[in-house]
């Protein structure tokens, strides 16, 4: 493993397979009465968020005390430039207070980048959203989540996804979900096809691991999961489609789409879900949608990371253990 | 006044001779001059050039003297070997009055470092939207001649055609920053393989093409000469070949650096890589290479940019857009055109030198090296290598891409109207 965890691009496949087997010790413990573990008893967690996310701060929040740190909320609205306080300076504050690690969330990609490279801070830095960038976390949190619902709980230990077939839908241009699933999931075997009007995929996608398609339809009945992407209703003004109503007839998922899929497929949505747009209700409250079941598991890959990043290096599954005695 | 003999210089890259400067002019060139009452420079090995030419500085004053003044920048300007630069209009004020660039052109001329020639803004405050007062700054002290928006485009197509029209009674030019506005609207880096890959905003290379595709046909349509600032893509220089094909009178230029790094360099999320118009791919460096080869680009100039510290030293998409230029653009001209067989001496002093004094009617710079003319000159080591060191920069501001990589090259000395600027790179 890494000192830090940017981008799901650094991970290797054996880093990403420790990482799911890690979540799922660390959800056995959220079975239990008593959610909490000591393995991070005195060391200093801030979660730096220049952008609102209330539910990553929160599943990060909770992460970390279920590990026993000592978490510190630093919520910045608005950029450094608006702020006047330069990130630098923001981080060096931070650190000055004795923290281990950052967990960074911020409106430019490569911000996090640049905090774990500079040489402005020492602590662990851990990507929670940069940009259009990166969202390593919330790839693993999916992968994680598909490999339970594909493989099996137990079966999936340390196993990939090699085969399976997935589909992400919606907005990739500006999507750092969509980033970091590609390269997650191409690392882990599995076959990635992103499906989204062409006004909405990355010139320079072709260098992607990845196949492109501009027709819903014909990908659902060859896709064990199928994500969709939020599509923000402001990308309407700036011409990247020409109504909501003709985004959702072309590409938004309801019963009769979901009727296409094979029956063992998956929905996934990383939320918050635009329901009528990207997403019909019954399609978000079937048991076919996993968005509830994301959420728990957010908090125990989480678990994982921080505890891999600075727990040490004793296996978390002993730790899991003693704990369970 | 003092003779100088430089003895032994290879005159643009020949066979040696020596230089005989008497005053503020060359007295004589040949071999074996006579050395009597004269300070002799032996120059053996050296290049001899023409004191270069920047028809693209931003020297910051008066608005941004935190970054650069005209000092500041003259000074780096003759370490670099540079004896005439033009100064961007987008100061704070903007020169976009007779009163902004004589002040700019009065500050050069009491340095003596490096003769500043203001270019004056094409429209009030680089809004784009009125023509500034062209003429007053042309019968200006600054005889200004240079009109450019530069970090704006003039993207309305009356304005620059009225722009380009305008000017033709004096003799002027319009430099246009071409950068079509919407289609890069949050362009934070080149659109391509890179940015889709960091999630950075994309700066298309049609952004570019478009607008000298535009105004290249408005050149033709109304008979005027017009300058392409900072040509990037491989699609630009095909666009200028064919104007210059049809007779069209345009000129362009090239930086140094979209002669050297490529976007791959943004990977590093480091904000020194980050310039406007944005560095492109490796293709595109190539045809750069060749255009300016070729003469298809006309020119090589900076477009030193100095930005303060803190405006570096942030997450990308804070970061400012720019580089310094001056005291490295020989030295990657060398590299990347001379050293690679691309460009004779010969053909350096035509781009760095005759042809951007040509092109801004710079009197007495870019001149042949020979007798009667002014002593404006710059002795080169081609031998040396060495990697850049920011800290030794006369520049006010230290945001070069090129920190810790070797380059070739030393500008050792520089003459302006026979004043020593540089001796043993060190300023006077």
């Amino acid at each position: 493993m890494q000192r830090h965890l940017i981008s799901a691009a650094d991970l290797t496949r054996d880093d990403a397979v420790l990482i799911l087997d890690t979540a799922e010790e660390m959800a056995r413990v959220a079975d239990r009465p008593i959610k909490k573990l000591p393995t991070l008893r005195g060391r200093t967690v801030v979660n730096l968020f220049f952008e609102d996310s209330t539910r990553t701060r929160i599943s990060f929040e909770a992460a970390e005390k279920r590990l026993s740190a000592d978490v510190i909320n630093f919520t910045a609205k608005g950029s450094s430039v608006s702020k006047g306080e330069s990130l630098k300076d923001t981080a060096q504050t931070l650190e000055a207070m004795g923290v281990d690690a950052v967990v960074i969330r911020h409106g430019a990609s490569g911000a996090p980048y640049r905090l774990a490279t500079s040489g402005w801070i020492d602590a662990a830095v851990i990507n929670a959203g940069d940009g259009t960038h990166q969202h390593p976390t919330q790839a693993l949190l999916d992968a994680f989540t598909m490999r339970r619902r594909l493989v099996g709980r137990d079966a999936g230990l340390g196993q990939d996804l090699a085969g399976k077939r997935i589909t992400l839908v919606g907005d990739i241009l500006h999507s750092r979900v969509a980033r970091s699933n590609v390269d997650l999931l191409h690392t882990l075997g599995a076959e990635v096809t992103l499906v989204a009007p062409p006004t909405l995929v990355p010139v320079g996608v072709e260098a992607w691991p990845c196949e492109v398609s501009y027709d819903l339809d014909s990908t659902l009945s060859k896709s064990d999961a199928v994500m969709l992407l939020r599509v923000q209703r402001e990308r309407m003004n700036a011409a990247f489609f020409p109504t909501e109503r003709e985004y959702s007839r072309r590409y938004g998922l309801d019963g009769d789409r979901m009727a296409k899929m094979p029956e063992h497929a998956i929905v996934m949505h990383p939320g918050p879900m635009v329901r009528g747009m990207e997403i019909t209700a019954e399609v978000a409250d079937s048991d076919r949608c996993t968005v509830v079941e994301q959420v728990a598991n957010g908090v125990s890959i989480r678990m994982a990371v921080l505890y891999l990043l600075l727990g040490g290096n004793e296996p978390a599954v002993s730790h899991a253990r003693i704990e369970e005695k | 006044m003092s003779k100088i003999l430089i003895r032994g210089a290879k005159i643009l890259g020949g066979e040696p001779q020596d230089v005989l400067i008497d005053g503020s002019q060359i007295a004589a060139v040949g071999v074996g001059l006579s050395a009597e009452g004269a300070e002799v420079v032996e120059a053996e090995g050296k290049v001899l050039l023409p004191g270069l030419v920047d028809l693209h500085t931003h020297l910051r004053e008066p608005g941004r003297e935190d970054s650069e003044t005209v000092l500041t920048g003259t000074r780096a300007a003759a370490s670099g070997g540079y004896t005439a630069v033009f100064a961007m209009a987008n100061t704070f004020p903007v020169a976009d009055t007779a009163g902004v660039v004589e002040q700019v052109y009065r500050l050069g001329q009491e340095h003596g470092y490096c003769d500043v020639q203001p270019i004056g803004a094409v429209t009030v405050g680089l809004e784009g939207k009125k023509l500034a007062e062209l003429g007053a700054m042309h019968e200006s002290a600054a005889g200004v001649t240079v009109f450019s928006d530069d970090g704006k485009c003039v993207d309305d197509a009356v304005i620059m055609r009225r722009a380009l029209e305008y000017v033709k009674a004096f003799g002027g030019v319009v430099a246009q920053h071409a950068q079509e506005p919407r289609l890069t609207e949050g362009a934070q880096m080149n659109e391509g393989v890179v940015s889709a890959e960091l999630g950075l905003g994309g700066w298309p290379a049609v952004a570019e093409e478009s607008i000298i595709a535009r105004d290249v046909l408005l050149a033709e349509h109304v008979g005027s000469r017009v300058h392409i600032c900072h040509l990037s893509t491989a699609g630009s220089v095909e666009i200028v070949r064919w104007a210059k094909s049809r007779g069209i009178d345009v000129t362009a230029e090239v930086t140094p650096h979209h002669l050297l790094l490529t976007d791959e360099l943004v990977r590093s999320y480091n904000p020194v890589f980050k310039v406007n118009p944005p560095l492109r791919t490796e293709r595109d460096v190539l045809a750069l290479r060749e255009a300016l080869a070729d003469g298809t680009i006309d020119i090589v100039a900076t477009d030193h940019a100095p930005h303060p510290h803190e405006d570096k030293d942030c997450e990308w998409a804070a970061a400012a857009m720019g580089m310094v230029g001056l005291e490295t653009a020989l030295s990657v001209v060398q590299e990347t055109m001379v050293d690679t067989g691309l460009l004779t001496w010969a053909g350096v002093a035509e781009r760095m030198s005759a042809k951007p004094a040509e092109i801004g009617r710079a009197a007495g710079h870019g001149r042949p090296v020979s007798a009667g003319e002014p002593a404006n000159l710059t002795l080169v080591d081609t031998e040396y290598r060495g990697s850049v060191d920011p800290a030794g920069f006369a520049s006010r501001s230290r945001n070069t891409p090129y920190e810790g990589r070797e380059l070739p090259g030393r500008v050792t000395r520089t003459w302006l109207r026979g004043k020593a600027t540089l001796v043993d790179g060190k300023l006077t």
